[in-house]
């Protein structure tokens, strides 16, 4: 995994886990109105850790174990925006997020839209994502494509610890309310990082080249990233040099750096780990030929998760997108006209 | 097979509690009464403040010409839709007159009247019937929630809200309105849950008319009453007779002095009936009959509360002009402030999705500029 350049004195190995925890603590202790939410993010620290300590640094009415009611908790989490706080709310499982969906699509995506304007909720809505940990049923859904075809919300997804501070806290500071997904495989991936060191903190909507190239561009982001980058070092050997976008934000979607690449490149791949049909890579292959259709040597192509419903653990790795299944694909880039 | 036959019939599936968990034995007084609650027409009329009914009868007649307005407006063409509270005024209004100015009130659809009686224009407060904006006021001027579509979806709303007020130390109550369908969906019981688990400054207000639509409440729910339901979630029920309008008002505001003194929340059924149909596109004739909806106006609010007031010699002839005069007022200013073509900015369609737009709405928006730069266009050469 890339990672950014920082002193070396400044930093020490970190994950992911922590620096999502750090985002929050930093920003807690700067602004009182930031409060956490959701079922066992208190004593427990959440079934991920990633509140772990926050209930005891800030008391329980700063991190607030709630009962088990994911409507409930976006619920009164959009009350509590409408009072002036900003509600951090933990969704436990990407599964267990779809019981709140009437409370988001009807209330916390349209709330500044109805009331032009004049209440806007700054909630955070952290929903740890994706498969590739051996979960049961329930426990690895990709659920993006909902979130971005829902005008209101914004969708962002680090891949890497740094952006993983620096996304969660552009979330927790905006206005907006942002559907924070959390590859949870990549909550114990570490990188030398320290939230004191001049970081490169992404704004939301900026995507980022993790890996320049000249054969091709891999668009990806979140739990795919990592593997579009092993792809691309393996593709060497096939005479391929990739180039890898990282989105970090799908919605808003940084077109210009994704169409900047394709440019360059010619070719392009989307990898997500959600179903093709519907996805988001669909969006982007539509985006991405109807701006830069002069420029392609080769159709846009997709790798994505089946069209099926998440499969039991010991099935996973068919479904995911694997460097082989990327390579393959990367080989077909090779049009014949 | 019956339950005796069934394997382990018999035995004891409960494990012996642990000494930490005892059921809670004080769950009695928050039973409902087994009757509406009234005070109309018995003897705890003697002690009503007659100031405040004189006040109560003339928002009810307001409140009355208000519905019956909204209604012709919707004949007109005026408004898309109208969900009349005729018959539930007394429910509506009580709603609006218990709240403090920092309070707040969360309405459902139906609710535009008790919006109307806590000071809102009577346009602002139609304008998503009307159908020109979602929201026609700035919810945080008046703490009026927006009007809420979705059923119950609100309540938690005002669970988040009372809880975050209490947080920061203010003085605020929240109190929410729903109807007897709306006590079916999911999101009533998690309202009401977190509402006694956070002990939040919250009123759930039911109003009981009868019907979700056409579905009676028979076969919305098996419960003895829709306020029996509080008990099980650890807050008190209390069942009130809705179109008794010192009824309702005593006992919201028995609930609203409760949740400001951090007693925690209150469900009140108001048992109550909507006169007319659930909207224009709906036909009440399918699903019940003239006799139950002439014995309920035999109960009107309005009529309940001016005999008491009459007899007691606190309302007279003059009374009761000026009530009707002052709702007359209303009703032309609503009539003229709804014939009035509401000015329609084509561009706000991008301007509130988010706080900064996107660039996929900024080319959007450049679209819709373009086609309305070429109608115009159009229509000047036309003109020529």
């Amino acid at each position: 995994m890339t990672t950014v350049a920082v002193k070396p004195a400044a930093t020490k190995p970190a994950t992911m886990a922590q620096a999502l925890n750090r985002a929050m603590r930093d920003a807690m202790a700067e602004d009182p109105t930031v409060h956490v939410m959701g079922e066992d993010v208190g004593a427990l620290g959440g079934v991920f850790r990633i509140t772990d300590g926050l209930a005891k640094e800030f008391g329980e009415d700063r991190c607030t174990d709630t009962p088990l009611a994911e409507a409930g908790i976006l619920g009164a989490a959009v009350g509590m925006a409408m009072y002036g706080l900003r509600p951090v709310v933990e969704m436990q499982f990407d599964a267990f997020a779809y019981p709140a969906f009437e409370q988001l699509i009807s209330h916390v995506a349209k709330m500044r839209n109805r009331t032009r304007g004049a209440m806007p909720l700054p909630i955070t809505i952290r929903v740890p994502y994706g498969g590739g940990i051996g979960g049961v049923e329930h426990h690895c859904d990709s659920s993006e494509a909902y979130y971005v075809a829902t005008p209101g919300l914004t969708v962002v997804t680090p891949a890497t610890v740094e952006d993983a501070y620096g996304l969660l806290r552009a979330s927790i500071a905006s206005d907006d309310p942002v559907i924070f997904l959390e590859p949870k495989r990549l909550y114990w991936s570490k990188a030398d990082w320290s939230p004191e060191a001049p970081a490169v903190v992404p704004g939301i909507g900026e995507a980022l080249v993790r890996r320049t190239g000249t054969s091709a561009t891999l668009i990806t982001y979140g739990p795919s990233l990592p593997v579009c980058m092993e792809a691309a070092e393996a593709a060497r050997e096939e005479g391929w040099d990739l180039e890898v976008v990282d989105l970090r934000s799908l919605v808003p979607f940084d077109e210009e750096t994704v169409v900047a690449s394709v440019r360059r490149t010619g070719r392009a791949v989307v990898v997500h780990e959600s179903g093709g049909f519907g996805g988001p890579g669909a969006e982007i292959a539509a985006r991405v030929t109807e701006r830069c259709f002069h420029h392609l040597e080769a159709p846009v192509l997709r790798v994505t998760g089946f069209d099926i419903p998440y499969p039991p653990p010991m099935l996973e790795k068919h479904h995911l997108p694997g460097v082989d299944r990327i390579l393959d694909t990367v080989a077909r880039l090779q049009w014949e006209n | 097979m019956t339950v005796q036959e069934l394997p382990g019939a018999g035995a004891s599936h409960r494990s012996t509690p642990p000494p930490a968990w005892r059921p809670r034995t004080d769950a009695a007084p928050l039973l409902p009464d087994p009757e509406p609650y009234r005070v109309l027409g018995t003897p705890a009329a003697d002690r009503l403040d007659p100031e405040l009914m004189r006040r109560c009868y003339a928002e009810l007649v307001r409140g009355r010409r208000y519905n019956a307005q909204a209604t012709a407006l919707t004949r007109q063409g005026r408004l898309a839709v109208y969900p009349s509270t005729v018959g539930q005024e007394a429910c509506e209004i009580a709603a609006a007159m218990v709240l403090e100015e920092q309070d707040w009130l969360f309405p459902s659809y139906r609710d535009t009247l008790a919006a109307v009686a806590r000071g809102l224009d009577p346009v602002q407060a139609l304008t998503l019937l009307r159908g020109d904006w979602h929201t026609g006021y700035d919810p945080r001027e008046h703490r009026i929630a927006p009007l809420s579509t979705p059923l119950a979806t609100q309540l938690p709303h005002a669970v988040g809200l009372a809880h975050a007020a209490r947080l920061r130390g203010d003085d605020v109550v929240a109190l929410a309105m729903v109807g007897d369908g709306g006590t079916s969906e999911g999101d009533f019981h998690e309202a009401m849950n977190f509402a006694a688990v956070w002990q939040a400054p919250v009123v759930f207000l039911v109003q009981n008319n009868g019907f979700a639509i056409s579905v009676p409440l028979a076969k919305q729910t098996a419960a003895p009453t829709l306020a029996h339901k509080a008990v099980g979630y650890g807050m008190p029920g209390r069942l009130v007779d809705g179109n008794d309008i010192a009824a309702m008002h005593e006992v919201l505001s028995e609930a609203v002095r409760r949740a400001r003194s951090g007693g925690g929340p209150t469900m009140i059924e108001a048992v109550t009936y909507r006169i007319e149909a659930h909207t224009n596109a709906d036909d009440a004739t399918r699903y019940r009959g003239d006799a139950e909806v002439e014995a309920w106006k035999a109960h009107d609010p309005i009529e309940l509360l001016e005999r008491e007031l009459t007899a007691r010699g606190l309302l007279d002839e003059s009374g009761i002009k000026a009530a009707k005069d002052a709702a007359e007022a209303m009703a032309a200013a609503l009539r003229d402030g709804m014939n009035a073509e509401p000015v329609l900015d084509p561009m706000d369609l991008f301007a509130h999705v988010y706080a900064r737009q996107t660039g996929r709405l900024r080319e959007q928006a450049a679209m819709l500029r373009a086609e309305l730069d070429a109608a115009e266009q159009e229509e000047e050469g036309d003109g020529s």
